[in-house]
């Protein structure tokens, strides 16, 4: 750095061409037979070559510019960094930070209405505006909210407790499949099933927790990561009960209090009078989500001030500090575990009231990764942070779906959402070179004695198991 | 031993034929000792004695192998620590223990590390949870309890004004306290620390010796202490046990441990058989003061090395007057350190022309024609060597060219070396450089300085 700063503009321009062009010859390299080639099958079963050159074009350029825009501008950023570090000597988090949680609260609690009155702005009727919101409601509001709750409950676990959990997904399934079966074999309403899922996950909690009381670290994750695929086969497997790989369709809708969300005369629409319309139930779904999600994170704030949370924050900074302290790690580990898969559960009888139809398909260890990864790129033990990564990393994919103008880009065949792994593989490497913590990178401290300050994530620890 | 120990009710821990194998290894063979209520047992010992290992059994990190712990409360309960877990030993057992090196939880504040430590109080106060998640009042004023508490805490170690940065910002000696405060927090009756003075300087250990005494006279909780630091031991301890190879050997009043003859030896390090010897002849003399011992020590480090080296003179190797005083140091097979004191303190005297004891047999009084060979160019030998050997009397590449096996013994005593002089054939490099200094009077300075 030292030495680009002191060099002549001519010279950085010179050295930003000459690394632009390394860096296109290098992407020519790396991509003339990966993308300039392409053999299909014609119909005779035969091999044709096709070109693509327009494409290489493509790739080849976006590298050179990005190469050469990084390097031409590299002194200007280290003097800009320069400057920032000299005047952020002590900085106050802006008002925005701090009322951050607040205004996202709104915006959550707002949001059906906002998307509402929006498009039927746009689209000049009422009612088309509620038809047209389904989608966002739904696939973008319902979709983040399930993966923002799981990622909070997982937080307690991992972000809070340290313990590295590769089978959340189990709970969440286990949350599922006892909505499913409970509710189409007794008829049990969804309101007397939600506690029972939360209990029946929470259970197996414990049940895993006792054998990977004594693993730290990797073994743990190991353990974990079996747990999820056992639940999985089993669920697969054991076709009596669970149907295989069928899955359980035509389970009950959640009601409101035992208003059924249904055409008939004693529907929802129609008590209240008005036109009949599957948005009213989406966004019933919306508000329910959201109340449960608001509710797992009142409880991990309501915790980590308890005397358990500060136990779990303690074990992930130092079990043997702990015991010698009189914690009972055993109890305080599988409280986490439990208190975890609850809220796993919570949110897998409600995936499987909205979706009305769950099958082992939905609980891969895709799942349990994504999950994980929200809570490592969030920040652990952030809710703000994971909150954030959640919507980032769902509402991304399905903001994916609608980027048609890509298909101009890589050609009428290209579909974005295909490249989904690739992006959040992308998105991984770039925020933890850029925030090895997170996006909140630093802890809240759980008490204090003359002001709360944040305590930077370099003292803390991500724990061992 | 094991009776009387039964007898004495003031004791709030004895420990009865304590012995903690792991594998073949023994690390604590068959101990008793007793720690007396309000009083600051030490534990000392060399490295590798087993005393940490003697506190993971009174903790409950280690299950003893053999033996009986039992720990007497203030209220009469009596515990037997072996058959209990860690964290029931400190919630109902109330003993509290530090660790050597130290393990806080660096990432929660210095006010969170004491909070985490009054867990089982709060515990029950917000009814395992339940009603704080409720928000009970009974939780909301124990944790206002709680707070005070830590605060009395950061009062006593000087920490109030940090009490919201976290534990790993702060400096070691701050740490070292904080650990101290909250082993404290969980109010126990017998608080162990494990070298709490390690890496403080005397500024600090002094305001640790202060703590500790006040620990005890406002709580009136017993210690018991590992340490090395002498200073911490000697001042504040009424009581102090000695423990070498998993065996105590002496147990008693600081003073008395002092110039327990075992106790200097174990330190001073000899043969286990010298020890015996030691011990009779000091017996016979009726000396038991640390001088005494000493000469005894090195007289027969001298005999050995006239056994293992029968050629080498020691009437040429040392002069007679300093074998008194001064003996072991330039005995090779003296294992240990503590010879170097001894040592050092009869080469102080020694000034330019006069020929430090220990002398090999060509030494010189000063250097020929008055300007030293560069004797840095053998490998091996650095400057500090350089000064040492001149000290010596040694000054000439030919010098150490002639020398002789006792000679080589005798520099590798002052040296500190032994068998590097061989290993790096210095007089064989001493005769290359002799010839060529023969031939070119000033030879160029090669790489050959480490």
């Amino acid at each position: 750095m030292a030495v680009t700063q002191t060099t002549e503009p001519d010279s950085v321009l010179a050295k930003a061409l000459k690394e632009g062009l390394i860096a296109g010859a290098l992407a020519l390299g790396l991509f003339c037979l990966v993308v300039g080639f392409r053999t299909e099958q014609n119909i005779r079963n035969e091999l044709i070559l096709t070109h693509r050159w327009g494409l290489l074009t493509i790739f080849v350029l976006g590298a050179a510019i990005l190469r050469f825009v990084i390097t031409y501008t590299a002194p200007l950023r280290a003097e800009r960094k320069k400057i920032k570090r000299a005047v952020a000597v002590a900085k106050e988090p802006s008002a925005f930070r701090r009322s951050f949680p607040k205004i996202g609260l709104g915006l959550l609690l707002l949001y059906p209405l906002l998307v509402i009155l929006i498009l039927s702005a746009y689209q000049g009727s009422m009612m088309g505006g509620l038809q047209a919101s389904l989608k966002y409601v739904d696939n973008f509001g319902i979709q983040i909210l399930i993966y923002v709750m799981l990622a909070w409950g997982l937080n307690i676990v991992v972000g809070l407790a340290g313990l590295l959990d590769l089978g959340y997904v189990a709970f969440y399934a286990v949350g599922a499949y006892s909505y499913a079966l409970l509710s189409t074999h007794f008829g049990f309403s969804f309101w007397l099933l939600l506690p029972m899922a939360g209990i029946f996950a929470a259970t197996w909690g414990v049940i895993l927790g006792f054998p990977v009381l004594r693993l730290r670290g990797d073994y743990l994750a190991i353990v974990t990561l079996a747990f999820g695929e056992i639940i999985r086969l089993i669920l697969i497997n054991w076709t009596a009960v669970t149907k295989g790989t069928f899955g359980i369709s035509g389970i009950a809708k959640a009601t409101l209090f035992g208003i059924p969300f249904t055409p008939g005369p004693t529907g929802f629409a129609a008590l209240l009078g008005l036109p009949n319309s599957g948005v009213y139930y989406k966004i019933f779904l919306y508000y329910l989500i959201l109340g449960l999600a608001l509710l797992t994170a009142w409880v991990t704030i309501r915790l980590r001030r308890m005397p358990i949370g500060r136990a779990w924050e303690a074990l992930r900074e130092d079990e043997i500090a702990c015991r010698s302290l009189g914690i009972n790690t055993t109890t305080t580990k599988l409280t986490a575990f439990a208190t975890g898969a609850m809220f796993g559960g919570f949110a897998g009888s409600f995936f499987a009231a909205r979706q009305g139809f769950v099958s082992p398909e939905s609980f891969v260890f895709l799942e349990s990764a994504i999950i994980l990864a929200m809570v490592v790129l969030g920040g652990m033990g952030s809710l703000v942070g994971i909150a954030i990564a959640a919507a980032v990393m769902i509402g991304g994919t399905e903001l994916l779906r609608e980027l048609e103008f890509l298909k101009l880009i890589f050609g009428p065949d290209f579909t974005p959402e295909l490249y989904r792994m690739l992006l959040f593989g992308l998105a991984m490497i770039v925020v933890m070179v850029w925030k090895p913590r997170g996006f909140a990178g630093s802890r809240e401290p759980s008490a204090f004695l003359h002001e709360r300050k944040m305590i930077s994530g370099e003292f803390t620890k991500e724990g061992h198991g | 031993m094991i009776s009387e120990v039964q007898k004495n009710a003031s004791a709030i821990l004895r420990v009865e034929r304590l012995s903690m194998k792991f594998g073949g290894l023994i690390a604590i063979n068959d101990l008793n000792f007793e720690a007396k209520r309000g009083a600051i047992t030490a534990l000392i010992g060399p490295n590798g004695a087993g005393k940490t290992t003697v506190f993971n059994c009174i903790t409950g990190f280690y299950k003893p192998t053999e033996g009986m712990l039992t720990l007497t409360r203030q209220n009469g309960e009596e515990y037997l620590l072996e058959r209990m877990s860690d964290h029931v030993i400190t919630k109902r057992a109330k003993v509290a223990r530090t660790f050597q090196n130290i393990r806080l939880f660096s990432g929660l504040t210095v006010l969170e590390n004491l909070l985490v430590a009054q867990h089982n109080p709060l515990m029950l106060s917000s009814g395992f949870t339940i009603l704080g998640l409720l928000g009970f009042p009974t939780y909301r004023k124990a944790a206002a309890d709680a707070i005070e508490k830590a605060r009395f805490w950061l009062e006593k170690i000087n920490l109030v004004n940090r009490a919201d940065d976290p534990a790993g910002d702060l400096p070691y000696g701050a740490q070292r306290r904080l650990e101290i405060a909250r082993a404290m927090c969980t109010e126990p009756e017998l608080l162990c620390l494990d070298e709490p003075a390690a890496g403080l300087n005397a500024r600090e250990s002094a305001d640790l010796n202060k703590l500790l005494l006040d620990i005890r006279a406002e709580t009136g909780t017993s210690i018991l202490l590992i340490e090395h630091d002498m200073s911490v031991v000697m001042e504040i301890s009424d009581h102090v046990v000695v423990l070498e190879y998993g065996t105590k050997i002496s147990d008693g009043t600081p003073d008395t441990v002092k110039n327990d003859p075992k106790v200097i030896a174990a330190y001073l390090g000899v043969e286990d058989e010298e020890v015996v010897e030691l011990i009779e002849k000091a017996e016979e003399a009726g000396v038991d003061d640390i001088t005494a011992a000493v000469d005894l020590l090195s007289t027969e480090a001298l005999h050995e090395i006239e056994e293992t080296h029968p050629d080498a003179k020691p009437v040429e190797l040392i002069p007679a007057s300093t074998l008194v005083e001064t003996p072991a140091a330039k005995a090779p097979s003296a294992r240990k350190a503590p010879a170097k004191p001894a040592s050092s303190k009869a080469g102080a005297p020694a000034k330019t022309g006069v020929i430090k004891a220990g002398a090999t047999s060509n030494a010189l009084a000063e250097p020929r024609g008055g300007k030293p060979d560069p004797l840095i160019l053998i490998k091996g030998i650095g400057p500090v060597n350089e000064r040492k050997l001149n000290e010596h009397g040694i000054f000439h590449f030919d010098q150490i060219a002639a020398w002789k096996k006792a000679d080589v013994i005798a520099a590798e005593a002052y040296l500190a070396f032994d068998g590097r002089i061989a290993r790096e054939d210095w007089i064989g490099q001493a005769k290359k450089l002799a010839k060529e200094s023969q031939a070119k009077p000033a030879p160029k300075k090669t790489g050959g300085a480490k």
